[in-house]
């Protein structure tokens, strides 16, 4: 797959703004869902469930039709060797109970990715997904016709379809505010700008050079999600800071853009059917010989 | 502070990444300990011991900012011969009186300033013990500020070494808080412990400062204000007062918390931290600000203050004949804090009760007791957005569950009234840090919505009608009242700046004053608070600026509007040496300027702007004019940081560890087991347990903390009844570790049952590591986190944990303790109707419990 710096402009778009995204910097997540909460108010989303889930303090637990920002908590305690240069006779010293030693509380706001391959906008057969002037991806809700091809195209699980009527809906990063020159009411609300929204190419140097800020502070876990363009879906437009394996907080290891392999396969299919064809001629053309 | 105040802790991850090192100290591992760099659980309820610890530490391994020290605080003072410490007391101080649990606090003072009851003044026929208990109990603590009350200009011994000089008291009261006993007591490793006293030693002085922020789950305790006085004794010694990054930050619930203590809807106070006349000491205005005014510092000037409030309320029915309607104030005659009006309920003298966005049905303690006071009024009124519990407890409360209550049996009529939210009225919001900032109404209220200005207004005016041409002398006072704010709008809203206008005040020419510094003893101005006087300097709402970070210094003077006289950081000489020089480059903030002859600054320097640092006052003047050079604390009587606090506290001139009104432990530094002064209010719905060693104390073995989600707002009036809130946190839970869970068969998700000798209430287990059991004594105790947002009502429920609470308070304050509560926890559901009540019972058999328990001195 080749590299796409410029959706917008391969869509068509001839004279667009830059490309915008959001850079979510895990590492000063508070857990307060103050995103969730101005997403919902914002987008007019309806309540989605009123249970206690014991997963910590996440009772979203994911994203859905009707959750387009959602706050992972995940209570963690280190495994003592996990690192190969580790002192683990020092660590276990250090690891008195009650001393909070090894243990964290890591939060992240998890919301569409908005890929430069995106793969739900492949398959939509009615145009409602489309790709936005600012390289994002929306749905349009007036023209979904639930077909729902879109949901398992997915490869983080985003989109999803509404039970009572049956569209599929997603973050649209608030394409209704950005046209008005503001930024999304996640991104608004956040009160420590773990959720910062701005042109693509700044974000990924931004948080390259967190990245490397907190390496030199000690923080070795500390790593970007998202944010290669050579990854298998080109890059996302909302990509993450981590400070542990993706899994950790339920993003897909290394996601490939579900519709990749398609244009190979209808290749194949081409070629299959051609031989078939070959076939069937042959053998058409053998029984007329041996008539 | 993440968890309660995510919108502030923007400012400390900011800080965070600067370099700033953050500690949380908490029993649980909250949204704060996640971003924090260090996270030390301790035990509920010893904070004392954990801070004097830390004073110790700082004490022994001379790691005082010496300079500062002996520039600014009052370590030299020398205190009375008759004063006798906890030290030799074993836990009490000198003057205590077992009988009325109160302290005679006079042998507490300076040498030589000893304030003798000004006998003359008194009502002979009342009892003079009783009637100072009576005062006392009225705790005007909060009055004057943070400056306490009168106290004469000490004797003082500037080398420190004089056996009864402040500092040496501090040593001695402080030497028994070891790490060792920070250990066993609290539950925190000596290491720990010692990590945290090294980085705030090595974060504190010339060149660095460091910030104590606490939400005010510290307050609630009955040693509620000898916590914050701790953090003030340790933030003296370390330097870390009136400059830049340092001081002690309270965090409030709500979002005007500070300005209802500025303009009270406290009992105790007036505008601006006046004391509330009392009955029998404050007959008239001359002999109240006799008793009440302090002759050295900015309270020197109190009748300017007060005599400003009186014109602004009665205006020119306020003449200097009649004592300018200082008689039209009501007067104390003892404590009238919330519990104590509940006490009042019960026994049938308080019939009538106003609840303004208060829900004390589940936000406030022993909430049964709560709920059956309000059964016993003729009628009470509820101002709020949704039908909270205490609107509706008369018929679906859980009194009525078990029985207790009758719908159809109570008499109280209770009137449900809408109210307005900040979106839809104007006004203003007091942050933590004293900063008024103006809100505008966005839309109008819909349905019969109103702003509280707007009820409170038209029910004054509609009250006034109604006496119009009455003739008693008793409603002289609302009639003349200056009662004349403009309205506007389709419901007659109240014009809100022409309350800020009064509030600021004018002069005799109607102009707007800029500053309390020309508020006038002679009925020549007006001020509604004092403190305020400049919110509408030259007629502008100094309050509505926004001014933008970027377009103005650090300091940000331009965005909204402080008190006093728009100043961000208060004692601010003290950010200067005693030569008036900035104590590093770093921390520059307030300096002398010679050449020009005043001082300056990035703030609004908290000292009169042209006494020099070396400036002695001339023998016998007053007020302001009194202060010397290096007399930083404005605002106290001697113009120092009290280390020791010789007037103004009434349980104690230090702060000194008192186990909880009920705990599993005993107290291991003193004989004196609980507070001795805490406040003990008795009613047939607030029994005792038994404390530490005493007989039936294990039937209740853990320890119960109560605290707030950052998904939900204080009792929930705000948040269970908004869906997309609800589904955040969409029940009532509490937290228990692993360990706890296996001790006491509890399943994650599945129900507990916690249990006090009050009642006993359900909700849903989250089993965590988040609340990690601590060595406390040489055995392990399990504490149980408790969410206190709940009620039966809204979208989001569960039962109140304030339920478990008792009626034990902060002697000073009033405040409840219901941060520390031992209790019991079991798996399952309660019981139902009248058997959650035998269950109870059930306890309170097995623990012993009568009618005197836990209520010894």
């Amino acid at each position: 797959m080749s590299i796409v710096t410029d959706p917008a402009g391969e869509t068509g778009y001839a004279d667009h703004p830059p490309r915008m995204g959001f850079f979510t910097d895990t590492t000063v997540c508070i857990g307060c869902k103050a995103c969730e909460v101005a997403c919902k108010e914002w987008n007019a989303i309806p309540e989605d469930g009123l249970a206690l889930t014991g997963m910590s303090y996440d009772n979203t637990v994911g994203l859905g039709a009707s959750t387009w920002r959602h706050v992972a908590f995940i209570e963690q305690r280190r495994t003592i060797g996990v690192h190969d240069d580790a002192d683990v006779l020092a660590m276990a010293e250090q690891a008195t109970p009650g001393d909070g030693d090894g243990f964290r509380w890591l939060m992240a706001s998890d919301v569409c990715k908005h890929c430069t391959h995106a793969a739900c906008l492949d398959v939509c057969p009615t145009g409602a997904l489309f790709r936005t002037e600012f390289g994002t991806v929306v749905v349009q809700e007036d023209i979904c016709n639930g077909c729902g091809y879109c949901i398992p195209a997915c490869p983080y699980g985003v989109i999803d379809q509404r039970k009572d009527d049956g569209r599929a809906w997603k973050c649209t990063m608030c394409y209704d505010r950005l046209g008005e020159g503001m930024e999304p009411a996640c991104a608004k609300a956040c009160p420590t700008d773990s959720i910062q929204f701005g042109r693509l190419d700044e974000l990924r140097e931004r948080a390259q050079h967190r990245v490397t800020q907190l390496h030199d502070s000690g923080i070795a876990d500390a790593r970007l999600y998202g944010a290669d363009p050579g990854d298998g879906v080109g890059g996302d437009g909302a990509f993450f800071l981590l400070l542990d394996e993706p899994e950790v907080y339920g993003f897909p290891p290394d996601p490939v853009v579900t519709t990749k392999d398609l244009p190979a396969m209808w290749r194949h299919v081409a070629t299959a059917a051609g031989a078939l064809a070959a076939c069937a001629a042959a053998a058409f053309l053998g029984a007329l010989k041996g008539r | 502070m993440a968890e309660c105040h995510p919108v502030g802790f923007q400012w400390v991850m900011e800080a965070k990444a600067r370099g700033a090192t953050v500690i949380h100290v908490d029993p649980r591992f909250t949204r704060t300990s996640a971003l924090a760099d260090l996270h030390v659980p301790l035990r509920a309820g010893t904070d004392i011991v954990f801070l004097g610890g830390i004073i110790n530490y700082v004490l022994e391994n001379e790691a005082y900012f010496d300079e500062y020290v002996r520039t600014f605080t009052n370590a030299a003072a020398i205190v009375s011969e008759q004063f006798a410490d906890a030290e030799d007391l074993d836990g009490v101080f000198s003057g205590l009186d077992r009988e009325h649990h109160i302290y005679d606090v006079r042998t507490w003072q300076y040498e030589g300033s000893e304030v003798q009851a000004a006998a003359d003044q008194r009502d002979q026929q009342w009892d003079e013990r009783a009637q100072r208990a009576a005062v006392q109990r009225a705790a005007r603590v909060e009055s004057h500020g943070s400056g306490g009350a009168g106290v004469r200009e000490p004797r003082k011994d500037e080398t420190l070494q004089h056996p009864r000089c402040v500092f040496q008291i501090l040593k001695r009261h402080y030497a028994r808080y070891t790490p060792g006993m920070v250990e066993r007591i609290c539950g925190v490793p000596r290491k720990t412990f010692l990590r945290v006293c090294e980085l705030l030693v090595r974060n504190s002085g010339r060149e660095r400062t460091t910030a104590f922020a606490y939400a005010v789950g510290w307050t609630q305790h009955t040693v509620g204000v000898q916590y914050i006085r701790t953090a003030a004794i340790l933030q003296s010694l370390l330097g870390n007062i009136g400059r830049p990054g340092g001081g002690i930050l309270a965090l409030r619930g709500h979002a005007s918390i500070q300005g209802s203590t500025d303009i009270p809807t406290l009992f105790s106070l007036l505008p601006g931290y006046l004391p509330m006349p009392h009955a029998y000491t404050n007959l008239d205005l001359e002999t109240f600000l006799a008793a009440e005014s302090v002759h050295k510092g900015h309270w020197g000037d109190m009748r300017s203050y007060l005599v400003s409030l009186l014109k602004a309320w009665w205006g020119p029915a306020a003449r200097p004949d009649n004592g300018f309607c200082f008689d039209y104030l009501p007067r104390l005659t003892g404590s009238h804090s919330t519990y104590e009006t509940v006490q009042e309920q019960l026994a049938g003298t308080c019939e009538g009760y106003f609840l303004f966005g208060e829900n004390p049905a589940v936000g406030s303690a022993n909430a049964r007791a709560q709920r059956m006071g309000m059964a016993n009024l003729k009628w009470l009124v509820v101002r709020d957005f949704s039908l909270i519990e205490s609107a509706t407890w008369w018929k679906d409360g859980p009194e009525i569950e078990t029985g207790e209550l009758r719908t159809a049996d109570n008499g109280t009529e209770v009137f449900f009234l809408p109210a307005a939210a900040h979106t839809e009225k104007d006004g203003s919001f007091t942050n933590t840090q004293r900063l008024l900032q103006w809100h505008h109404q966005a839309v109008e209220p819909r349905g019969d919505a109103r702003s509280d200005l707007w009820f409170t207004y038209h029910l004054g005016r509609r009250i006034r009608a109604k006496l119009a041409g009455a003739a008693g002398e008793r409603d002289r006072p609302m009639l003349d009242l200056t009662w004349d704010y403009p309205t506007h709008g389709p419901h007659a809203e109240p014009d809100a700046e022409a309350v800020l206008a009064e509030i600021n005040g004018w002069n005799a020419d109607g102009e707007p004053l800029s500053g309390y510094g020309q508020l006038k003893p002679d009925g020549s101005t007006a001020c509604g608070c004092w403190i305020y006087c400049g919110v509408r300097a030259g007629g502008v709402n100094q309050a509505a600026r926004r001014t933008p970070g970027r377009e103005q210094n650090w300091v940000a003077s331009q965005w909204a509007w402080a008190w006093p006289l728009n100043r961000r950081i208060l004692y601010n000489r003290a950010s200067a040496d005693a030569g008036g020089r900035p104590w590093s480059e770093r921390k520059a903030y307030v300096w002398w300027d010679g050449d020009a002859g005043k001082w300056t600054g990035y703030d609004v320097p908290d000292f009169k702007a042209t006494t020099p640092p070396d400036f002695v006052p001339e023998e016998g003047s007053t007020g302001p004019d009194a202060l010397g050079g290096t007399d930083a604390f404005v605002m106290q009587a001697d113009g120092k940081a009290w280390l020791y606090a010789p007037a103004g506290v009434t349980d104690g001139p230090l702060p000194t560890h008192y186990e909880p009104q009920e705990s599993p432990f005993e107290n291991l530094l003193y004989g004196q087991q609980r507070n001795p002064v805490r406040q003990v209010l008795y009613n047939a719905y607030s029994p005792y347990q038994p404390s530490g060693s005493a007989g039936g104390a294990d039937v209740f073995p853990y320890v119960a903390t109560t605290y707030r989600l950052t998904e939900h707002h204080t009792a929930g009036g705000m948040s269970r009844w908004q869906p997309y809130l609800a589904e955040l946190q969409p029940e009532m839970f509490c937290e228990v570790s692993p360990e706890l869970a296996a001790e006491r068969g509890l399943e994650h998700l599945g129900w507990a049952t916690v249990v006090t000798a009050r009642a006993a209430i359900e909700a849903r287990v989250l089993v965590t590591e988040r609340i990690p059991p601590l060595t406390v004594q040489g055995r392990t105790l399990h504490q149980v986190g408790l969410p206190y947002h709940w009620g039966p009502n809204g979208i989001s429920t569960g039962d109140a944990a304030n339920e478990l609470a008792s009626l034990a308070l902060d002697p000073n304050v009033h405040i409840q303790e219901d941060k520390a509560l031992a209790c019991d926890i079991r798996p399952g559901r309660r019981p139902r109707g009248p058997a959650r009540l035998e269950l109870v019972r059930a306890y309170r058999r097995r623990a012993g419990i009568t009618d005197e328990t836990g209520t010894e001195v």
